[in-house]
């Protein structure tokens, strides 16, 4: 297999299986928390908390100041992440292809820009999780994995737009790859946070609102 | 109750559910909980993390629930759960958190994690590890009715003293009246004062009330130490003596966790919804305040500030009502820097204040409270919670702060208005 089949492979069925078992995985996780089930509330609540379990969707994703350097971080990374992903030209090509809807991407610079934004934001807080003591005892092999399944599509897709190390095919075959991979442990690893903060916010914010206790 | 390792593991699966399954899914182990709690913030020590209070349950959790963490645990990639870490979770689960829900507020993913590390000693609980003395507080209080221990007549004679103190009929078992009240063991001990200003706030505002011989504990200790068992009976004592009084409300007293166990909780450990509207006694006073049942004379020029118990104001959702009161009878009231929801815990809450060898901790994590009190520059901290009270005192003293601590309703009745205005 030389890099023009590689590439296409990825591609082609590559993509198709990676799709496939994000997409079971996502509902195969959601069955696996939805069907725990809610304990039923028997107290005379103030409120059926609908509005606060909405609002704490929305209102725990605001920075909490104490931690302004790790939050910034985090912020750069998962905002350029999106960023990158949406709206940098051929990615947009590739979802009109996909889904045939289609937007404009913003200029190559300023995609450019973010990417280095975005990598160094990760290496900042991958130098935090690895230096805090507090974080250092938290943190698995999952989160490092997790870490480096997301690194991996960042900077190789920087490699290959600026035809950098590798030959561009094969970069770009490696680009997509990694992201196949991202896409396969998003159900099974510490990524599932990227749905499921979601119902987790739900939760706590509805359960507060049954109690009067603003989200 | 029989308890062993695999009793704890099972009890731990079957409160698993749907909210703690999503919990897990979405914590990055970011680590922001940390810098919430108290016992984090004030020794540094990042075992404190309250994350970390849960470990052995999320373990549970991802090998028992989810298909990655079985294929992990079949394959050998993952370490079962053993009665050892059980034995290590005791300390971070019991004995160094009040369970004040201060890390659940800002959990960028949501997370209540306080609701788990209530499940936590649940598990821990059910293996036989709770703490003695904690366990010596249940069976005190199933025998004798009260946290404390002492018996219905020690009871009936503070509440003698208060009708000689105040002139005003207090009832023990009347049927048919407004409000069954219930007390905790250290209102009944150490600030029975509470009961003679009850009576006259009551008096004047055309209340009736009554107390019940067969229930006047609104301390349940079943609840700190995660025993469903004993928190059940301890609710039905109450459901029990108010269904028998025909009463239908309930004041839960100037105690943070009773209001959480009476209020919020007792429905759902009895499984079924009360015939009784319960609320906390500055709920009561601030609604006849607003029926203008409640008249005040003076105001206090002393600058003083308040302190939200934990199971009241962040759990329980009352807030306002003691500013509403507050207001009526001080001109110099000042809000600590961190109040309601986000007020920093006491730290002798949810059962730590029983634990010895839990005090020099304790002790370590008052200066939190005392920078917050010291930064006021006031004379006098009110609550509405027994167990904060108690703790601010000690904490008072062993710092040698110059600051009178007072339960609100105290305050209140000290204001009362003696005399009708039209008299």
């Amino acid at each position: 297999m030389n890099e023009l089949e590689l590439l296409n492979w990825a591609r082609g069925p590559g993509l198709a299986y990676a799709s496939i078992i994000m997409f079971f995985g996502i509902s195969l996780r959601l069955l696996e928390i939805l069907s725990l089930g809610r304990p039923a509330e028997y107290a005379d609540t103030r409120d059926d908390g609908v509005k606060d379990g909405l609002i704490m969707i929305v209102k725990r994703s605001l920075p909490e100041t104490r931690h302004w350097k790790y939050i910034t971080a985090s912020y750069i990374f998962h905002i350029g992440l999106f960023i990158i992903v949406f709206f940098f030209t051929p990615h947009t090509q590739f979802f009109r292809d996909i889904f045939g809807v289609f937007w404009s991407g913003w200029p190559n610079y300023l995609i450019d820009v973010v990417t280095v934004l975005s990598i160094a934001s990760m290496l900042y807080m991958l130098i935090i999780r690895i230096t805090d003591p507090t974080r250092r005892i938290l943190s698995s092999t999952g989160d490092y994995l997790v870490w480096i399944l997301t690194f991996l599509p960042l900077i190789t897709g920087y490699l290959a737009f600026h035809r950098l190390m590798l030959d561009y095919t094969l970069m770009l075959a490696l680009h997509i790859l990694s992201v196949e991979l991202l896409m396969i442990a998003l159900p099974f690893s510490k990524l599932t946070h990227s749905f499921t903060f979601i119902l987790s916010r739900w939760y706590t914010g509805s359960n507060f609102g049954r109690r009067g206790i603003k989200s | 109750m029989s308890t062993s390792f695999i009793q704890g593991v099972n009890v731990l699966k079957k409160l698993i559910d749907a909210p703690i399954a999503s919990y897990f899914s979405s914590c990055t182990n970011c680590g922001i909980c940390a810098q919430a709690c108290i016992f984090y913030t004030e020794t540094g020590d990042a075992k404190y993390t309250p994350i970390r209070r849960v470990e052995p349950m999320r373990r549970i959790w991802e090998q028992e629930f989810t298909l990655s963490g079985r294929v992990k645990k079949w394959l050998g990639l993952s370490r079962p759960v053993t009665a050892q870490d059980f034995h290590d979770t005791v300390e971070l689960a019991f004995e160094s958190c009040t369970t004040c829900g201060r890390c659940s507020m800002v959990c960028p993913a949501g997370n209540d994690i306080v609701y788990m590390i209530r499940k936590m000693r649940e598990g821990l609980t059910n293996a036989g590890l709770a703490p003695p003395s904690l366990k010596a507080a249940a069976v005190r209080t199933l025998e004798k009715g009260s946290v404390m221990g002492f018996p219905m007549k020690t009871f009936e004679a503070q509440v003698k003293a208060a009708e000689k103190e105040t002139g005003i009929k207090i009832n023990i078992d009347q049927p048919d009246v407004d409000y069954l009240v219930l007390l905790s063991s250290a209102e009944v001990m150490q600030f029975n004062e509470i009961i003679a200003a009850l009576a006259q706030i009551f008096d004047k505002a055309g209340v009736t009330w009554t107390f019940s011989s067969l229930a006047h504990e609104a301390g349940n200790p079943g609840m700190h130490m995660g025993a469903s068992e004993v928190e059940a009976e301890m609710i039905n004592r109450i459901v029990d003596a108010a269904e028998s009084l025909n009463i239908k409300n309930v004041i839960s007293p100037e105690c943070g966790h009773a209001y959480m166990a009476i209020r919020w909780e007792g429905p759902n450990v009895i499984g079924r919804p009360y015939p009784f509207k319960v609320y906390h006694i500055i709920e009561v006073l601030d609604k006849l305040r607003q029926e203008g049942r409640l008249q005040t004379t003076g105001k206090e020029s002393e600058r003083l500030t308040f302190h939200d118990p934990c199971q009241a104001a962040r759990r329980g959702g009352v807030n306002e009502p003691q500013r509403n009161l507050l207001n009526m009878v001080t001109d110099n009231f000042v809000e600590m820097s961190d109040n309601m929801a986000c007020n920093w815990c006491c730290g002798g809450g949810g059962g730590m204040n029983t634990i010895e060898k839990a005090e020099p901790l304790m002790k370590k994590v008052f200066h939190r409270k005392k920078q917050q009190i010291d930064e006021l520059n006031v004379t006098t901290v009110v609550t509405m919670c027994a167990t904060c009270r108690n703790t601010l005192e000690e904490g008072i003293e062993d710092n040698n702060m110059d600051v009178e601590v007072l339960g609100l309703t105290e305050v209140l009745a000290n204001h009362l208005l003696k005399e009708n205005k039209n008299d």
